[in-house]
């Protein structure tokens, strides 16, 4: 097996007394899609700014291609793509002088700099917006100049915190497209997200983060098969209803798990627990049969569910 | 895939390296957003002193007429504030780019936090802003310098040396409005700048001699750094240069290094956690 270009061993992040990561181990092994999957606040962002040698790690081991983030942060920085959370873009410079400013920071010549900035204008789908005011360009053309950006300088891991966050499903599909190039290319993506759907289509690998702490680790599939059902059965019966009823569900599929608006059973056929659940004389106002998701598999790990 | 890494200095390395040799590519992003974006408040920020000294030196200083010089000699009013409003266009020049510019870089465009995710280090971005700021004020001052030739207000060969004395006012400033500026929190801190500029330019002895004050105020104003640049521009520009005038080089050249000091820990602290 290759060498990891990401090795983290018990880290932990703590700003005073609370602790931002608390203890989490994982590998990155190059050219893998990795996923970090967790709600808002679960120390995704924490961890991303460690493994970008942004931010010094309180205990614990990190190595980066090799080297440690306390010894080596700009050698570490020089080689990795960074796209944060929220757009950073240079409002004051225009779409392909973005690229330009930032490949100088890195200190690449001018002429290798403009070189890739054509070629990464025409990745990101951007050729016509090379002269555009940042300011003027859509979220999604925003989020594709600052991947483009992170790419400058070739990196050998690109990092991406929560890419496609605020994007309307169209500009969210383009993007996944692009990015699944990338990985196509055997650039190591490492990305954090909340969204499940993002992370199948991304990674080859999750580990699942709550309250700074691993909750479990496989890929998507293996996740779901382990966590969860084939398939789940959402019904409503109106949210006063649903404690209720759910009460007298119970022996129907594996198990049932009660939100605020519908029940959810989990059962490897869903047509078939309808039926059960009619055949004990409840009719639900709404019934829905679907796969289950990698949102089903946090639910079952927190009790809590992804999106509040 | 091979990557060209700028060379970082190896002595403090980590999260928290401070220094890549890069200064100068956070000085070209300056250039670059100054052509597109801010030319016509540079443009505004030249003009203002050069108006201030058409009315009061040339409007007022007829009414005025000749005035006590620093040597003793009598010189036209004009002559008297024009080496004031010298320093003071530098000052200008160097305090707009490092305070609102700044300000609004660190809070709102986080325009540090993405270079600092690159190879460069907090000291490059220190360095390459104050460094704008300084042209800036230079520029200024040139252009201010030029007008007060053209206006034979220059009274002696000394005020050549007023060129790189005014470079060193700038970079006081410069510096210090920096290191200033990374600890204000909101828009309300920024306000207190103005609040002390503007008195300062009144009464750092810019339109009348030091001398009108009661000692106790005569102590505050030569406390502060307007009043050493004020003194240092204008015994060169009359030509009474004097060996205490190294004091306010001094004076400036601490400014300037205790600037760029608590600037590079600043944003060391604040993007570097």
């Amino acid at each position: 097996m290759p060498e990891p270009v990401i090795e983290a061993r018990n880290l932990v992040k703590k700003y005073k007394d609370f602790a931002a990561v608390d203890d989490i181990s994982f590998d990155v092994a190059p050219g893998e899609s990795f996923g970090l999957l967790g709600p808002n606040g679960a120390g995704k962002s924490t961890t991303m700014r460690m493994v970008g040698a942004v931010s010094s790690r309180t205990a614990g081991s990190l190595s980066i291609l090799g080297l440690d983030p306390d010894e080596y942060g700009p050698e570490i920085r020089s080689q990795l793509g960074v796209v944060p959370q929220a757009d950073n873009l240079d409002e004051e410079l225009r779409a392909r002088e973005n690229l330009l400013v930032y490949g100088r920071y890195f200190g690449l010549p001018r002429r290798l700099v403009a070189q890739r900035a054509d070629e990464l204008m025409a990745f990101a789908q951007l050729d016509d917006k090379v002269k555009a005011k940042v300011d003027d360009l859509s979220g999604g053309m925003k989020r594709r100049l600052t991947i483009a950006r992170a790419l400058i300088n070739d990196p050998r891991i690109l990092l991406l915190d929560e890419p496609t966050t605020g994007l309307d499903p169209q500009a969210r599909h383009v993007l996944w497209d692009r990015l699944f190039r990338l990985k196509e290319q055997g650039t190591t993506l490492v990305l954090t997200t909340h969204y499940m759907d993002e992370a199948e289509q991304l990674c080859d690998r999750i580990v699942v983060v709550d309250e700074g702490r691993i909750m479990a680790e496989g890929s998507p599939s293996q996740l779901i098969r382990q966590y969860s059902s084939r398939e789940v059965l959402e019904v409503r019966f109106g949210s006063q209803n649903n404690e209720v009823v759910a009460r007298e569900l119970e022996g129907i599929g594996d198990r049932n798990e009660v939100l605020p608006d519908r029940i959810l059973i989990y059962a490897s056929n869903g047509e078939e627990a309808l039926g059960a659940v009619t055949e004990r004389g409840h009719t639900p106002i709404t019934s829905l049969v679907r796969r289950s998701s990698l949102e089903d598999v946090f639910l079952r790990l927190t009790g809590r569910s992804l999106i509040e | 895939m091979s990557v060209q890494i700028a060379p970082a200095r190896r002595s403090v390395n980590g999260p928290s390296a401070l220094y890549a040799g890069n200064a100068r590519s956070v000085m070209l992003r300056g250039w670059r957003a100054t052509a597109s974006t801010n030319w016509l408040v540079m443009v505004s920020g030249f003009f203002e002193p050069i108006f201030y000294l058409l009315s009061m030196g040339i409007g007022l200083g007829a009414l005025v007429g000749n005035v006590e010089g620093p040597g003793g000699t009598e010189i036209p009013y004009a002559a008297f504030i024009a080496p004031a409003l010298l320093a003071v266009a530098a000052m200008n020049g160097a305090v707009y780019d490092s305070t609102w510019n700044v300000f609004f870089k660190i809070k709102f465009s986080k325009i540090y936090e993405g270079m600092l995710a690159t190879s460069l280090g907090p000291f490059d971005i220190a360095l390459g802003e104050i460094s704008l700021a300084l042209i800036r004020g230079a520029m200024y001052a040139f252009g201010f310098m030029v007008v007060m030739q053209v206006l034979g207000l220059n009274l002696s060969w000394w005020a050549l040396l007023a060129f790189p004395a005014v470079l060193l006012i700038a970079s006081g400033f410069a510096s210090f409005g920096m290191a200033v500026t990374s600890y204000m929190k909101t828009f309300q801190h920024m306000d207190w700048i103005n609040f002390i500029l503007m008195p300062m330019f009144m009464f750092s002895a810019t339109f009348f001699p030091l001398s009108v004050y009661p000692p106790d105020v005569q102590f505050v104003i030569q406390a502060l750094p307007l009043w050493h640049g004020v003194e240092l521009v204008r015994g060169l520009t009359t030509g009474a240069v004097e060996m205490g005038m190294l004091w306010h080089v001094l004076y400036f050249a601490v400014m300037s290094l205790v600037g760029i000091v608590f600037t590079t820990r600043r944003l060391r602290a604040l993007f570097l956690d």
